[in-house]
């Protein structure tokens, strides 16, 4: 009778989550509840539902699909929006969370189906802004400039950016009407001008921030800084942007 | 144009002229609280004595207005605001932002239309200026619908000032930002103060000579 009782009185964790077939069929929402288990976060609660994908009416469904890697915050493909708030599934522990959790995908990017959305648009704005550092040539370059210490662990807060797209989903400026870039490109534009031998290249990176869709696109609203799981100081990257392509619009009308 | 120049286009007028221009309208609005009818009135004809006064009128407010005006509500339309999901003050003020925009936008239309333009048309004069403000604020309806018009360009400016600091790259840090924030949002509040102190001066009785008092004289000849 013992575990008869326990089981009446196991906590239960309630799940909404948006679903979508494919990427152009209509959104729908499903609950699930799963048997409660200390420690456990939004991913593992998917892995159990895609072990029994049971919903809450007891009806057999399709298991929710997710994308996930390194299970520690550092890749960004767990990325969803839980409870309203974009952030990372791995991350977000059931024990701080309010219930029912709702889990929707970031639908800032195309959503390929469920919680899998399409996160290219970011791997493009990487390339449109040179985000890397040529040392390529025919022949041995030789060593680069030293970089100061105290200035490398300055770039390692701006490297630690994992192109989660958090930022772009909650910039009110990053969405269909638009063809922003959003905050994540304009920050590695930093980090990589501030390189020695990154630097080398600095005119080019700004030049493509200029273009259609650049850093223009910012408007202020600041959350992209709040939303960063990393903590990166994207405001203070772009303010640094902002001033460093205005001295660039200058310095080439002008020609010093 | 591409996109950055004409952005930086559009933050720079709305500073340079607009926002020196805001302050100028601030000012003569004062007179009426501080020289009464006539204080205003001086204040009109020292404006109008400038030399060159309609090219420093086209340059310096038309121009730069229509174009901020136009393309800022090309960009005020572009926002899709998320506040119930990212409840933070600078947010907030970056709707504040957009909405004040297209309220100053249907607000200055609606002022040039009642006041500049009837001068243009020569329905009135310079002088007589004082008197249609008066008519216009003694209308309960209307005079609400000034102070949300002067209130809402007072903290667009103010505010809008705040972000062109930053889109210029001038204030970088989170430290200057917060501290422009106090400066910019005090002057909202100074010239919201004296915009709105400007349009009650403007009910007082002394300005009724030149407005109602002519429409009255109108009305007895016609009646
Ligand atoms: C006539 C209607 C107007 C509309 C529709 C309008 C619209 C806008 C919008 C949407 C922005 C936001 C741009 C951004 O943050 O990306 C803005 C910025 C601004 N506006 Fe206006 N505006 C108008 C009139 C004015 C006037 C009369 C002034 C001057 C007193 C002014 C001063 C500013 C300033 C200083 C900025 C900040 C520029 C920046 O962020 O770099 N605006 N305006
Ligand atoms: S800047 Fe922060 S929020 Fe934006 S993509 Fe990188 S890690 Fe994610
Ligand atoms: S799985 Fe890599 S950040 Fe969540």
């Amino acid at each position: 009778m013992a575990t008869a009782d326990t089981k009446l009185t196991a906590k239960k964790v309630k799940f909404v989550v948006t679903r979508q077939d494919d990427p152009k069929s209509a959104s729908y929402t499903e609950e699930f509840e799963l048997d409660y288990r200390p420690g456990m976060n939004v991913i593992s609660a998917l892995m159990e539902i895609q072990r029994n994908p049971v919903n809450l009416k007891g009806e057999n469904t399709s298991a929710v699909c997710w994308e996930s890697n390194c299970l520690e915050e550092v890749c960004g493909a767990c990325s969803m929006t839980i409870n309203g708030k974009p952030r990372q599934a791995c991350a977000a522990l059931i024990d701080n969370l309010e219930q029912p959790i709702r889990v929707e995908p970031m639908r800032t990017f195309p959503v390929v189906r469920d919680l899998v959305i399409d996160r290219s648009r970011m791997f493009s704005a990487l390339k449109r802004v040179k985000a890397w550092i040529p040392i390529d040539g025919t022949y041995d370059l030789g060593p680069g400039p030293r970089m100061a210490e105290k200035k490398r662990q300055w770039a390692y807060e701006l490297s630690k950016c994992m192109t989660c797209g958090v930022c772009l989903e909650a910039c009110p400026n990053v969405n269909e009407k638009t063809d922003f870039m959003g905050p994540a490109a304009i920050s590695q534009v930093r980090l990589f001008n501030a390189h020695p031998t990154g630097e080398m290249n600095a005119e080019e990176r700004l030049e493509a921030l200029m273009e259609e869709g650049g850093i223009e696109g910012c408007g202020n609203s600041q959350n992209c800084v709040r939303a960063c799981p990393k903590g990166i100081p994207l405001t203070t990257s772009i303010a640094e942007m902002n001033k460093a392509t205005s001295k660039h619009m200058f310095k080439r009308w002008l020609g010093v | 144009m591409k996109g950055f120049y004409s952005r930086k286009l559009h933050s720079l007028l709305g500073v340079i002229p607009l926002g020196f221009f805001i302050l100028e309208h601030m000012i003569t609005n004062f007179s009426a609280v501080e020289g009464g009818s006539q204080g205003f009135k001086d204040s009109v004809a020292l404006l109008n004595s400038l030399p060159l006064v309609i090219v420093l009128e086209i340059f310096g407010i038309w121009l730069p207005l229509l174009y901020h005006g136009v393309y800022g509500m090309y960009i005020a339309f572009q926002a899709k605001p998320n506040n119930t999901r990212f409840k933070n003050e600078r947010n907030l003020r970056y709707l504040l932002q957009r909405i004040t925009g297209v309220l100053v936008f249907a607000f200055v239309i609606w002022h040039l239309y009642e006041t500049r333009l009837q001068v243009a048309l020569g329905n009135v004069t310079h002088e007589e200026l004082g008197g249609v403000m008066h008519d216009i604020v003694m209308n309960p309806v209307f005079f609400i619908l000034y102070l949300i018009g002067v209130i809402s360009a007072a903290f667009h400016f103010s505010n809008g000032l705040w972000s062109f600091l930053v889109s210029w790259g001038i204030t970088v840090g989170p430290r200057a930002q917060r501290v422009s924030s106090y400066i910019c949002m005090t002057m909202f509040a100074i010239v919201a103060v004296l915009f709105t102190w400007s349009l009650f001066a403007f009910r007082g009785v002394e300005f009724q000579a030149e407005g109602t008092a002519l429409l009255e004289t109108i009305r007895v000849f016609v009646g």
